[in-house]
């Protein structure tokens, strides 16, 4: 098991974009095989800063993601229980 | 001259395992309630609560003693605890009812978290150990009931600031003020400790549970109980004799001209 940093760093995004990949609210869109994809499209890297731009990349996405789950979640809840209006009895 | 001892808060969560809010609700085939072989995920309400708590600590800091999370339900309901703890809750407590009991009612619930505040008080060592803040979700959106903050209040005898959308503990004044959300605005009441707290949508928008977070979470104890334990009686006080949905809605017709609207508004007896 190799002890490498970038290895760990590049192992913790899979597993934590796995995890985030299960909930995807379009079932129709397979996140976690398109994920895989990527990251064994980039297995061979060696350059320092490519490997940089790629870990970067996947962080990017891993925002995105969970601002796509939160913003789903509030206009949902907020659909739902509005702020009670002034014409209110 | 010595400073006065800060004041110690300890703030119990209770959480929800509840209906996720993504799910499409389906009336079951028996119709006597809902389909509940669905996803299940924490209230969003108490998740609001857990990190209104945790929000709390990261402000106050040592003053906030400890953060507990409760829940009263199936063995399912370990999942929504270990998001709890993930989400910065220390420790946990399971009360375990029976998988194919119904859904406690809100003044079991009430009675349960009564029981287990008086409990956790009495083994307190003094008075900084014991519980002072009760922050809980105001609704759960299964069944949208909203009492089960005021019924503890009211059992307890404390105070209570429901519909929360903004928090300020004074911990040395042993006093929260809270901007409470109502018909037409805000309203700012100054409560004393012990206090119960219902949160509102806006009171603040939950963190994510990371990786790490669940990790770590593993190994944070969670006590069980069982209902003997609380010495409250689950069995529902109310019947649901018929669950169905509301009727389909039957299409519009599209008209050709003003007369003919005219027409069909006169047969449907509206001028």
């Amino acid at each position: 098991m190799s002890t490498n940093p970038t290895r760990l760093r590049a192992l913790a995004l899979y597993k934590e974009l796995h995890r985030l990949g299960r909930d995807y609210p379009d079932p129709s869109y397979n996140f976690n095989g398109r994920m895989r994809k990527l990251f064994e499209k980039n297995r061979h890297l060696t350059d320092k800063d490519e490997i940089e731009k790629a870990l970067k990349l996947g962080e990017f996405i891993k925002n995105e993601t969970l601002a796509l789950y939160s913003l789903r979640k509030y206009r949902h809840l907020k659909r739902m229980y509005p702020p009670t209006s002034l014409t209110e009895l | 001259m010595r400073p006065s001892p800060r004041r110690l808060l300890n703030i119990l969560v209770p959480v929800k395992r509840a209906v996720d809010y993504s799910v499409k609700i389906r009336v079951n085939p028996q119709q006597t309630g809902i389909d509940t072989n669905v996803k299940h995920s924490m209230n969003p309400f108490d998740e609001i609560a857990v990190e209104e708590a945790v929000r709390l600590r990261e402000k106050h800091k040592e003053s906030i003693k400890s953060i507990r999370a409760v829940t009263i339900g199936p063995s399912k309901s370990l999942d929504t605890l270990r998001t709890a703890l993930a989400l910065g809750a220390d420790s946990a407590i399971h009360v375990q009812i029976p998988d194919t009991a119904p859904s406690p009612e809100p003044l079991a619930v009430a009675k349960t978290l009564r029981s287990i505040i008086q409990k956790k008080n009495a083994e307190a060592s003094g008075e900084g150990d014991k519980i002072d803040l009760v922050i809980l979700g105001k609704q759960a959106i299964d069944d949208d009931l909203g009492v089960t903050g005021q019924m503890l209040a009211g059992l307890m005898g404390w105070s209570q600031a429901t519909f929360a959308s903004k928090l300020e503990v004074d911990e040395g004044k042993q006093e929260v003020l809270v901007t409470r959300e109502i018909d037409g605005g805000g309203e700012e009441i100054r409560c004393k400790l012990p206090l119960v707290v219902t949160t509102d949508l806006r009171l603040n928008e939950p963190r994510y549970a990371s990786l790490p977070n669940i990790m770590k979470a593993k190994k944070k104890p969670i006590e069980k109980l069982t209902p003997e334990d609380v010495g409250v009686d689950f069995t529902p006080q109310l019947e649901t004799v018929k669950v169905s949905e509301p009727p389909t809605r039957v299409g519009g017709g599209k008209v050709a001209n003003v007369d003919e609207l005219i027409a069909k508004l006169k047969d449907a007896g509206l001028a």
